[in-house]
């Protein structure tokens, strides 16, 4: 392994259109993901966590203006040339999509859509292409003579899996998951999480899940960042994150996936009113306050900055910040460690 | 089992969608008995193709099950179109996506409107539907009537598909997946609005499902379907923290914060054209491959014999 981080999102902010019409989609996000780890990115519909997914590989619209630093293995992929950026998508990183039924030609036969990118990126020789496509099914646990089948011939994990497998096709080193077990059943949710987790390991590569449901992301990733209107609002090991969210929305989502036994949430479906922020014109001040249970008067002067949520502690790795004028920084003489 | 009476009940209910150019008949639903009460919620919980959208068709009148019978306040349900004109108004669905349910080319008055005017319904409509917003969370409604689907957000959307099922005052609504496809945040704030409509208007619902977390949150009973038959039911407390059925068991262990280690199934449910015979979940089962059911010496009988639904679950090793 090198020191370089696999990947490091600097400052990252998105806007689509220009003028007056223009609307910030993602305004100022940083993310960090060694290799081998796998980040949880929660948020709801029009949060920017799909757009921030496909400016990762400069996937966006010509209308999308992107400013920052996107560094994949020190590598900006903002200023990359065109052909280097070929060369990243699919052996760099690549994107699992949800949605698999409308992410596959339907009238083309699966092993010839995995093999497609070997043919392309890695000028892999027909018969190479078709053994290495057999390969990837069974990784993925499809028998290799499932290639010859269409898309409709399978079912939804399956069509799944064949997502995943082509995502594997070329190596990746980084792989974006944006919502990949939406609309499947549960236990073909945790057979297709199961694969992912399996596969992120063996391999030794990164993984950026994306969803909105914080108690599969906790469950499957080491950290996790919410986002909220664009920014992330809380950012901390899953598990915290998740059974101990500092940030009223990072609580909001985390309550909204009941745990079964759990009496407080029997006969009480926990919601969050009011609607999901609308980018184009977003609060004053902190952009939750609207919705927030807990918001003051402070809250509308100044958008509020990740702050650490918990006395900061040796280890990087177990940081838990939150972006709310109630979490106060932990004082001085707590961070020492005594 | 609920002391209520049940208003809408299935009996024996079967319905077999015949085969194709020869292929074998489907039986989506395959011997069913399932009754609501008056006022209460039932969550009817199972993965894609165990049947329970095709349940949910035949309590709604819409397909005519093949044996069996559904009943409505203690009558069978007849099939005219009349009576199902009536029946239709006392038994509403409501379904998962709201922007597919929804005419993008009506305001939201027209929306809920349809069902008064379909119904030939007296009276101050302009109020009825004003009620109607108003019950399902829009205020003030007036603010709404002139909107158009596209300008309202997922959870609006889908309080108008609910405005549009009270707006006939139904005694029953049954709602497929009510959620599914709404954000974190919303989902809480829809569910919440069918434990109050049960609670001022005594409404009672029949809610279809993949989520145990959704019955969790608001149903008194829930039933646990797998290819074509309920397998375990009960109420919620004892289902769900006290599972018996190794399939519902199997489902509650795969949730992301169960504290179980994870059963989870291999391969896809079984195709209803092709109902193993047997226990039909024998195939999956994982009381049958550790051994637990050998050992309890009724291993041979999952494999030959079908197991009835005794006591509120479906196995022949409870």
């Amino acid at each position: 392994m090198s020191d370089v981080t696999l990947l490091e999102v600097r400052d990252l902010h998105v806007v689509y259109g220009t003028g007056e019409a223009a609307v910030p989609a993602v305004r100022g996000v940083d993310l960090r993901l060694p290799a081998g780890r796998k980040l949880g990115l929660a948020g709801e519909s029009g949060c920017g966590k799909s757009t921030l997914a496909l400016a990762l590989l400069r996937l966006l619209p010509r209308t999308a203006r992107l400013s920052g630093q996107i560094l994949l293995d020190g590598e900006d992929v903002l200023t990359m040339r065109w052909g280097r950026l070929r060369a990243v998508r699919w052996a760099g990183a690549s994107i699992v999509f949800q949605g698999a039924m409308h992410s596959l030609n339907p009238v083309q036969r699966i092993g010839e859509q995995i093999a497609e990118p070997l043919l392309v990126h890695r000028r892999a020789s027909a018969a190479g292409a078709r053994a290495r496509t057999g390969e990837l099914l069974e990784q993925v646990g499809l028998p290799a003579s499932r290639a010859a089948a269409y898309p409709h011939e399978l079912s939804g994990g399956q069509r799944q899996r064949v997502m995943i497998a082509m995502a594997l096709a070329c190596g990746p080193r980084l792989i974006i998951a944006d919502e990949p077990t939406t609309a499947l059943d549960v236990m073909i949710q945790a057979q297709i999480l199961r694969l992912i987790e399996q596969l992120v390991s063996e391999q030794d590569i990164g993984l950026l899940m994306i969803s909105h449901d914080l108690a599969v992301l906790a469950d499957t990733c080491d950290r996790l960042a919410v986002m909220y209107a664009g920014r992330v609002v809380e950012e901390g090991p899953a598990q915290q994150v998740y059974g101990a969210a500092r940030h009223p929305y990072g609580r909001a989502l985390a309550a909204a996936f009941p745990r079964i036994g759990d009496a407080g949430s029997r006969r009480a479906p926990r919601g969050l009113p009011g609607d999901p922020p609308d980018p184009s014109s977003l609060p004053s001040g902190c952009a939750f306050r609207p919705r927030c249970p807990d918001a003051v008067e402070a809250c509308a002067a100044a958008e509020p900055v990740l702050a650490a949520a918990e006395p900061v502690l040796a280890e990087a790795a177990m940081e838990h910040r939150a972006a709310c004028v109630h979490v106060v920084p932990a004082p001085a003489s707590v961070r020492s460690p005594s | 089992m609920s002391t209520r009476p049940p208003v809408l009940s299935a009996d024996e209910l079967r319905v077999v969608f015949p085969g194709r150019r020869g292929a074998p008949s489907a039986s989506a639903v395959d011997g069913v008995d399932l009754a609501i009460g008056a006022g209460e919620i039932v969550a009817l919980v199972g993965e894609s193709g165990c049947g329970k959208s095709t349940l949910a068709r035949a309590l709604l009148g819409l397909v005519e099950p093949t044996a069996g019978v559904v009943s409505f306040d203690g009558r069978p349900l007849s099939y005219g179109t009349r009576a199902l004109k009536e029946y239709r108004r006392r038994v509403q669905l409501v379904l998962q996506d709201p922007s597919g349910s929804l005419n993008p080319r009506h305001t939201v008055y027209e929306a809920v409107a349809e069902g008064l005017r379909i119904h030939g319904r007296g009276g101050d409509e302009r109020a009825a539907v004003a009620d109607a917003l108003a019950q399902a969370g829009l205020r003030p409604p007036e603010r709404f009537f002139l909107r158009y689907p596209h300008e309202l957000s997922g959870g609006q959307r889908q309080r108008v598909v609910i405005a549009g099922a009270l707006v006939l005052r139904p005694e029953v609504i049954i709602a497929d997946e009510p959620v599914a496809s709404l954000d974190a945040s919303v989902r809480g704030e829809i569910l919440a609005l069918l434990l109050r409509l049960r609670e001022e208007l005594g409404v009672a619902a029949l809610v279809v499902t993949h989520d145990l977390g959704l019955a969790w949150n608001i149903a008194d009973r829930v039933a646990v379907m797998y290819l074509g038959r309920i397998v375990e039911s009960g109420p919620v407390e004892d289902v769900l923290t006290d599972a018996r059925h190794p399939y519902t068991r199997a489902l509650l262990s795969v949730l992301p914060e169960s504290a179980e280690p994870p059963a989870i199934l291999t391969g896809e449910p079984p195709d209803p054209s092709r109902i193993p015979p047997g226990c039909r979940f024998h195939i999956r089962c994982p009381s049958l491959t550790s051994g637990e059911a050998a050992g309890a010496g009724v291993a041979e009988r999952c494999r030959r014999e079908e197991p009835e639904l005794l006591r509120g679950v479906a196995c022949h090793l409870r």
